[in-house]
């Protein structure tokens, strides 16, 4: 269990980080989302006494994380995959890093046999690509067996098979009961893996919620109906108190009335319908909408969407 | 999907954990990072042969001055003059390890692992500190007796080498009689008897050494206050060459007060071993080598202080 109680940290006279406040809670894979700049990174720094906080707390289990006892059996965490010696082989990379937890050193081999990099054990880790990269540092990860795993953008820069591995390995740490606390701006990454969403925007939280949650509380399903009848139905609807959008390829699209009323409405004013479909708004959607207004860098986008309240459970 | 059954996270069980991490594992693990970089015996391997090398080449280039010119005999210093390019060049190679040894973490990011694996700094520099002592310490000796040895071989048919092993007398003056014939030195002779002891010459070499280390040392302080591999690297070169240049162009009286404050002064003292053979401006070997090691104290501490003070 990883607490984050009113942590705030400025770089000269930037806030990176604003009054946040969030628990990370056991055996989930909690979803650390905002845009660039967002200050995901920096709470991540601060949870590992990497930074100090210029204000507030950050415990793990209740203790601040340089008083653990043996860290690496507590949380692994894998900030920068590129944050290693380039000169060292991955052998003696995760030896080094073992030693200070006096981890055992056959433990060394039992992780490069894990994320597959066996093979170039023996090899310096500047020639490695930035997937084999992030697999030796998701061996450091692993060498303490650790309850809590921390990943900040792991999958950012990797190619498909990178991808679909890194997924893979965070669903399996987290049904064998691990946390997992992951980090990204892309949305639709966390909508396969994420079980929890933390949202942040320059520095402040936006919505702590669950997944499904998240996705409900934004603007909302919409239903999709393409008919014939076009003219006809959406003035039904409008007299039902739908609200309807005519997009270009001739659909429509409906807020405010689910299908079964759709098609109620339909069959009883004797229109035919082609089409009935629910549109989930997807994570990505509902993240542009909470995050509109906190994205650092943007370029002025004229009728851009005004930033809506913060969701969810909050704290 | 189909691959998440090909992915199996379960490691062996670790052995239960008691107590908590301290210095003991960051020791091993400081001293796996110094042997598992190129750069380290690199610097090392340039030690030794920089400092042997080139003090070979000066002492038999001495050797052919004893043989020619006789009046150079009297109070020739052999052990000195072998161990100059090992505290002179050296110590600037060592050095840049010192500076590399904690600016190569910034520079590469394995900082920030380093310090997640292991987050009290305190321990982390410490070990980082004293594993590197350790090594730079036995190459310097190392080093220096290679040095010293090689050195008398190449004086050892004037029969004025230094020993380790006995005392050696040289002559204490060479007074000028008269000009030499065409092509052959001018005449001289030599007076007086000056005793260079086996324990002074141990002294000297192994002062050498410790002079060495603790220039190294230095270059570790400024390495983690200034964090920069150029930087820190650049501040050494500044500290131990420029500086004592810079001193040498002040008048007189000023530089003869100020040049036994520096920290380059004590390699220069700790090497002689012939009576009268030091500067009287200068401290004698052990209060001089105090001046170095308040540098290396100072620096090491202020360094100390950032590594933990600073984010990362």
């Amino acid at each position: 269990m990883i607490e984050v109680r009113g942590l705030t940290k400025r770089y000269g006279a930037k806030t990176a980080v604003d009054d946040l406040t969030f628990s990370i809670e056991p055996g989930k894979v909690t979803g650390f989302l905002g845009p660039n700049g967002a200050g995901k990174t920096t709470t991540m720094r601060c949870i590992l006494g990497l930074d100090y906080p210029d204000e507030g707390t950050v415990a793990v289990d209740g203790k601040s994380y340089p008083d653990l006892a043996y860290p690496m059996r507590e949380v692994g965490a894998l900030l920068d995959a590129k944050a290693v010696h380039g000169g060292r082989s991955a052998r003696n990379h995760l030896l080094c890093l073992a030693q200070t937890n006096s981890l055992p050193k056959r433990r060394v081999a039992e992780v490069l046999e894990l994320v597959g990099l066996t093979e170039v054990a023996g090899k310096r880790s500047k020639g490695f690509s930035l997937g084999m990269s992030q697999r030796l540092g998701i061996a450091g990860t692993l060498l303490g067996d650790p309850k809590v795993l921390m990943f900040d953008e792991p999958v950012n820069g990797l190619d498909p098979e990178g991808i679909l591995w890194i997924r893979n390995l965070m669903r399996a740490l987290a049904a064998e009961g691990r946390t997992v606390f992951v980090s990204s701006h892309l949305m639709a990454e966390m909508e396969h893996t994420a079980d929890h969403l933390i949202v942040i925007g320059r520095g402040k939280l936006i919505a702590d919620c669950t997944m499904s949650e998240f996705i409900a509380g934004s603007s909302g399903a919409s239903v999709r109906v393409r008919t014939p009848s076009a003219e006809e139905f959406v003035r039904a609807v409008t007299a039902q108190g739908g609200t309807v959008l005519t997009d270009e390829d001739g659909s429509i699209e409906v807020r405010g009335m689910t299908t079964e009323q759709l098609g109620d409405l339909a069959f009883s004013e004797g229109i035919r319908l082609h089409e009935l479909t629910t549109v989930r708004a997807s994570l990505e959607e509902a993240f542009m909408e909470l995050t509109a207004s906190s994205v650092e860098y943007r370029a002025d986008m004229p009728g851009a969407q005004q930033p809506s309240a913060t969701i969810g459970s909050g704290v | 999907m189909a691959t998440i059954t090909t992915l199996d996270t379960r490691l062996h069980t670790l052995p239960p954990a008691t107590g908590r991490a301290g210095l003991r594992g960051a020791l091993a693990s400081e001293f796996t990072k110094l042997r598992s970089v190129r750069s380290t015996y690199w610097a090392l391997g340039a030690l030794l042969i920089v400092s042997v090398g080139v003090g070979a080449l000066v002492m038999g280039g001495e050797s052919g001055s004893l043989i020619h010119n006789p009046g150079n005999r009297a109070g020739f210093d052999g052990t000195q003059v072998s161990l100059i390019p090992f505290f002179e060049i050296g110590q600037l190679i060592i050095g840049v390890l010192g500076a590399l040894t904690i600016t190569s973490e910034y520079s590469t990011g394995m900082i920030r692992t380093s310090l997640t694996a292991m987050p009290r700094r305190g321990v982390v520099y410490a070990a980082k500190a004293i594993v590197f002592t350790c090594v730079t310490l036995v190459f310097a000796l190392i080093t220096s007796f290679v040095a010293f040895f090689v050195g008398q071989a190449m004086v050892a048919s004037t029969g004025e080498g230094a020993s380790l092993f006995g005392n050696v007398k040289i002559p204490a003056n060479a007074i000028f009689t008269g000009p030499g014939g065409p092509g052959s030195p001018p005449k001289v002779t030599l007076q007086g008897i000056d005793v260079i002891t086996a324990s002074t010459v141990l002294r000297a070499v192994v002062g050498t050494a410790l002079f060495v280390t603790l220039v190294a040392l230095i270059a570790f302080g400024l390495g983690a206050i200034i964090r920069h591999t150029a930087g820190a690297i650049a501040t050494v070169i500044g500290l131990m060459f420029i500086i004592p240049v810079v001193i040498q162009a002040l008048p007189n009286n000023w530089r003869q007060d100020i040049m036994r404050f520096f920290p380059d002064a004590a390699g220069r003292v700790i090497s002689v071993t012939v009576p009268g053979g030091g500067s009287q401006h200068l401290w004698s070997s052990w209060p001089q080598m105090l001046v170095t090691a308040c540098y290396a104290v100072v620096l090491l501490a202020i360094g100390a202080y950032m590594f933990r003070k600073r984010d990362a």
